[in-house]
């Protein structure tokens, strides 16, 4: 089943203190742009693999134990997040 | 101040079948501050054996202090490990564990005053209906994809809207089996969305929901006809 960056938001949310499916991200490979919304990800697996809907290489990864949260970013060499206005 | 979003056991209030395979569960979250259209939660089951089955599932209803419930449509798939226990197995009174409302992305805000153009695709349609159901004045088209006239859900409810809000337009695109007097069967294309969108000229706010292949398809025409790439905002509809 193929999903996008929109599933992940509820897991980031145990990491990030603010929704990050509004997040730009840059592809460490090939310098894409966009926001983490656009990721193309598939189900099921044992943990989350977030592509780039460009090169489709791998920009996030998130795993979950009942204990912890293993998050890899390798794929992103930068993550620009919105954040409120005071 | 920021809300941590945590899990929560929600209890189905109410149930009702939209069409032959989708269910809307109206469930009561104690402690829910809300949620925008176009938002989700995820639902985690648990066996008695510990084993645990995660999925995200679009929220249905708008949101307001006077409606607190949240509705969640679930199309049944068949070989799907979570879908067939929601629709056919879950009944009034029985508690869910619920996350939400999770999204920032794929919403509409009433604050919003551009035209809107919603494309939906199957089961698509819920977080756009959400969208629907909370609009304001704001001019809404829907292009909606269904495989045959009875997989559509909210039909009736969409006709009385139509009938009774100025501003909305409904446009059925029919894959398998289309109705008397609606052409022959087909899929979403140019001419489609060119007549029954809005025109680029109106910089209008477009939203795609639906399967991978008609997602693409629609964002590309969209492109392709001229809409701004970053007015088109698509969630990818899984579910199993």
């Amino acid at each position: 089943m193929e999903l996008d960056g929109n599933a992940l938001g509820g897991d980031l949310s145990t990491v990030f203190a603010t929704d990050v499916t509004d997040a730009v991200f840059v592809c460490a490979g090939c310098k894409h742009s966009g926001v983490v919304a656009t990721l193309r990800v598939w189900e099921p697996a044992p943990g989350l693999v977030g592509r780039c809907p460009n090169c489709t290489d791998v920009i996030v990864r998130l795993v979950r134990t009942p204990t912890r949260v293993f998050l890899t970013l390798t794929g992103a060499s930068r993550l620009e997040i919105p954040v409120e206005q005071p | 101040m920021i809300k941590r979003i945590t899990w929560r056991a929600a209890t189905v209030t109410a149930v009702r079948w939209e069409t032959k395979t989708a269910r809307t569960l109206v469930l009561d979250v104690p402690g829910w501050s809300g949620h925008l259209p176009g938002q989700h939660v995820d639902i985690r089951l648990t066996a008695d054996d510990g084993y645990v089955a995660q999925r995200s599932y679009s929220i249905a209803s708008a949101w307001s202090p006077s409606s607190p419930s949240v509705e969640l449509t679930i199309q049944r798939l068949d070989d799907g490990e979570v879908s067939p226990y929601l629709t056919d197995v879950v009944e009034v009174g029985d508690k869910i564990e619920v996350r939400g409302a999770i999204g920032n992305w794929f919403v509409w805000r009433d604050t919003q005053t551009a035209p809107v153009l919603l494309i939906a695709g199957g089961s698509g349609v819920v977080p756009l209906m959400a969208m629907i159901r909370a609009r304001g004045r704001q001019p809404f088209r829907l292009i909606y994809s269904v495989r045959t006239p009875e997989d559509a859900a909210y039909a009736e409810e969409l006709r009385h809207r139509v009938r009774e809000n100025p501003g909305l337009d409904v446009h059925f695109v029919y894959t398998r089996k289309a109705p008397e007097g609606a052409g022959a069967p087909k899929r979403i294309d140019v001419a489609t969305i060119n007549s029954h969108g809005w025109p680029p000229d109106f910089e209008p706010d477009c939203y795609v929901c639906g399967p991978t292949g008609f997602v693409e398809t629609a964002a590309d025409i969209l492109v392709a006809l001229g809409h701004a790439p970053t007015r088109v905002r698509t969630e990818r509809f899984g579910g199993a």
